[in-house]
């Protein structure tokens, strides 16, 4: 019977080489929350990471990174340097070739738009076996073009990435100047929301438990990274290392445990959460306390006991408040605890066929997968959504069906055609690949 | 490709005239059904099944005679069936007999055997091997309570059922790191057409209820489903009693 084997490879040709019928995928750091990364009966091929694969030209802000070196790497070695991803998830823990595949977004989707929008270049492994470099300035129309617009966002469905080169942002100092409010409800959010947008970066912790004319309180962060000046005003101490980049992680959440976060659990951390957070306050934070809190708690997944979590992401156009609204109500309505429920704006929509922002509010919410009445929600969230003129985010999915990626992405059908062009044979496979109907 | 709520896209069906593999079929149903292939001995009309099965109509219904007892050709069966429908998210193994008089006569006791034992073993390991090289995919097998402790009344049937019972829950443990699965089901008595006419006995139930516990079974990845869950402690408890005190419960 097979089972899982492990061989070491010198680079993804031999990958290619080695793979039978179900073909190949790239992993990074296997962060998708579904099986974007995964390939049943076939090849997974994982690229090396190490802050030796980074390297920066000070002059311009540009940064060029293997594809399996990480967001954590990455920051570890430009940030001492002055400089910034120019787009990060919430998890650190993501590689280069993931943000590209997934076309990442992080809180300033509104002002700077995906990662791919900041790639220069990038090194991609076609079928074939060759390696060819594409950039976003290639003539529309033609082959390399096609290629850059299947691959930002393909999910590594057209091949291989393997070295990025990608623009940076310049910074004064490793902290952001952070502007924390409580809102009491969702339109008094979205107001504010709005009211925010020339701040660079902007998330909403939404408590999904508040019902009644509390439906939709939140926490609302906004802000920038913080210049010299005003960091010596909020905290001066921080002053004696200014770029300083050093997280720490706290221990990991023990494996085996059953499900912790149940409705008690989550009413009573959104009631201290909500409270505890300042009504108007301005400070100084970390790297890792403004963008990446998770990534504070080890395996903080294992919280959810055996059966797990999913997450839930979507995106509806600006006019449609009201969907967003019914989808918070119904959410509540149905008494599971999501923990966590993010709200960001997302800005206009750019070229790359199956990118997911556009224009108007994402919505990401986290479930126990084994809650009773979760799949029944889920569908008429789907519903919800795709009629609202929204669609779901792949790096996320676990649970579409190929109609609900199909309605949510027009471009569907010509992304399909671009990957059958480069990849005639079904050498690039994956789970997600499979179960969404993406490969022809 | 299953989704993270164990919804299949393809479900495969051995043995369409069960009652107890349709209610599976019906309740693993959803949007996400693309195909459902039923095999029968008698082959059966598309279009029926779709509707006997309650099954939508985007989904594709494949119909593949079966012979539990063409050993020989079930490696050919199921290369057909992939053939058709590609990769198997979830195949059924429902097909069986009860084999009343099998006790009175030697010739069909080993006929008995043939269908219920070593057609679960041949196509359940052609089924297994299917599974293992797509890396997932989960084979449901209908075993029963008759086979952990057999009864005078049934032995021929029980033993049968045991046979197939180990040679499933083998095959889990063979199959253990492939990333493919077998969910071994063991029933009581289920109200049914098979068992049409027969005294119920204790603890019973009906199709549907073998069906949510699959399900559940899937979704929880359990590799053992008593139906109704109460049979596990029940026969854990039997499975031991001294043979004058199981005798004594054989109506």
């Amino acid at each position: 019977m097979p089972t899982v084997a492990e061989s070491l490879v010198a680079d993804s040709s031999d990958a290619l080489a080695l793979a039978g019928e179900r073909g190949v995928i790239a992993r990074g750091l296997g962060r998708a929350y579904g099986d974007a990364a995964q390939n049943a009966g076939g090849t997974v091929v994982q690229l090396p990471g190490g802050r030796v694969g980074v390297r920066v030209d000070q002059a311009r802000g540009v940064a060029t990174a293997q594809a399996g070196v990480s967001l954590d790497e990455v920051l570890r070695v430009v940030v001492p340097k002055g400089w910034f991803v120019p787009v990060t998830p919430g998890t650190r823990f993501v590689t280069v070739g993931g943000a590209v595949a997934a076309d990442i977004h992080g809180k300033n989707h509104h002002v700077d738009g995906t990662f791919g929008a900041h790639v220069e270049s990038l090194a991609l492994r076609l079928a074939d076996g060759s390696l060819r470099t594409i950039t976003p300035h290639a003539d529309p129309g033609s082959d390399d073009h096609d290629l850059w617009i299947a691959t930002v966002g393909g999910m590594g469905l057209t091949g291989v990435i393997e070295a990025v080169t990608f623009r940076l942002i310049p910074i004064e100092t490793s902290r952001c100047e952070v502007l924390t409010e409580r809102v009491p409800d969702l339109d008094r959010l979205i107001e504010r929301i709005i009211a925010t947008e020339s701040s660079r970066y902007s998330v909403a912790w939404i408590d999904l438990l508040a019902t009644g004319t509390s439906l939709g309180r939140a926490v609302l962060t906004t802000g920038d990274h913080a210049t010299k000046d005003r960091l010596a005003e909020l905290s001066p101490q921080a002053m004696t290392d200014p770029l300083a980049f050093a997280p720490r992680t706290l221990p990991d959440v023990p494996p085996g445990l059953p499900n912790l976060l149940n409705r008690f659990a989550v009413r009573a951390f959104n009631e201290v959460w909500y409270r505890k957070a300042p009504t108007h306050a301005i400070t100084a934070e970390s790297i890792t306390g403004f963008f990446h809190p998770l990534d504070m708690i080890g395996s903080w997944n294992r919280a959810y006991g055996p059966a797990g979590f999913l997450q839930y992401q979507f995106v509806v156009p600006d006019g449609a408040t009201d969907a967003l609204r019914t989808v918070i109500e119904r959410v509540t309505a149905s008494g599971n605890a999501s923990f966590l429920a993010v709200l960001k704006r997302f800005g206009a929509e750019g070229d790359c066929l199956l990118s997911f922002p556009k224009s108007g509010w994402t919505l990401t919410l986290d479930l126990p997968t084994g809650a009773a009445g979760i799949e029944a929600l889920l569908r008429s969230l789907d519903e919800l959504v795709l009629d609202a003129g929204g669609r779901h985010y792949l790096a996320k999915d676990a649970i579409a069906n190929p109609a609900t990626i199909a309605a949510g992405y027009p471009k569907l059908d010509r992304w399909r055609e671009i990957r059958h062009r480069f990849d005639p044979d079904r050498r690039w496979q994956s789970d997600l690949g499979r179960r969404l109907d993406l490969i022809s | 490709m299953i989704n993270a709520f164990h919804r299949p896209q393809t479900i495969v069906l051995l043995g369409g005239r069960s009652d107890i593999g349709r209610a599976i079929v019906t309740e693993l149903a959803s949007p996400q059904l693309r195909a459902v292939v039923v095999g029968q001995r008698d082959g059966g009309d598309p279009a029926a099944l779709r509707s006997e099965l309650a099954l939508a109509d985007d989904v594709d219904v494949v119909v593949e005679p079966f012979d539990a007892t063409d050993h020989d050709g079930h490696r050919a069966w199921v290369a057909r069936v992939v053939e058709q429908i590609g990769d198997l998210d979830v195949v059924v193994q429902a097909f069986g007999e009860l084999g009343l008089g099998a006790a009175d006569d030697p010739a069909s006791a080993a006929a008995l055997i043939d269908v219920n034992t070593v057609g679960a073993v041949s196509s359940g390991l052609a089924i297994g091997e299917r599974l293992g090289k797509q890396g997932y995919g989960v084979l449901v097998v209908l075993s029963s309570v008759a086979g952990v402790r057999t009864r005078a009344s049934n032995f021929v049937y029980g033993a049968s059922k045991a046979g197939q019972d180990a040679f499933s829950t083998g095959l889990a443990a063979r199959l253990a790191g492939s990333g493919a699965r077998v969910l071994t089901v063991r029933p009581g008595f289920v109200r049914s057409a098979m068992t049409d006419g027969m005294e119920e006995a204790p603890f019973s139930c009906d199709p549907s209820d073998v069906a949510k516990a699959v399900t559940d079974g899937l979704r929880r990845r359990r590799s053992v489903v008593w139906v109704p869950g109460v049979l596990r402690y029940v026969f854990g408890l039997l499975s031991h009693a001294p043979e004058f005190v199981w005798r004594r419960l054989d109506r």
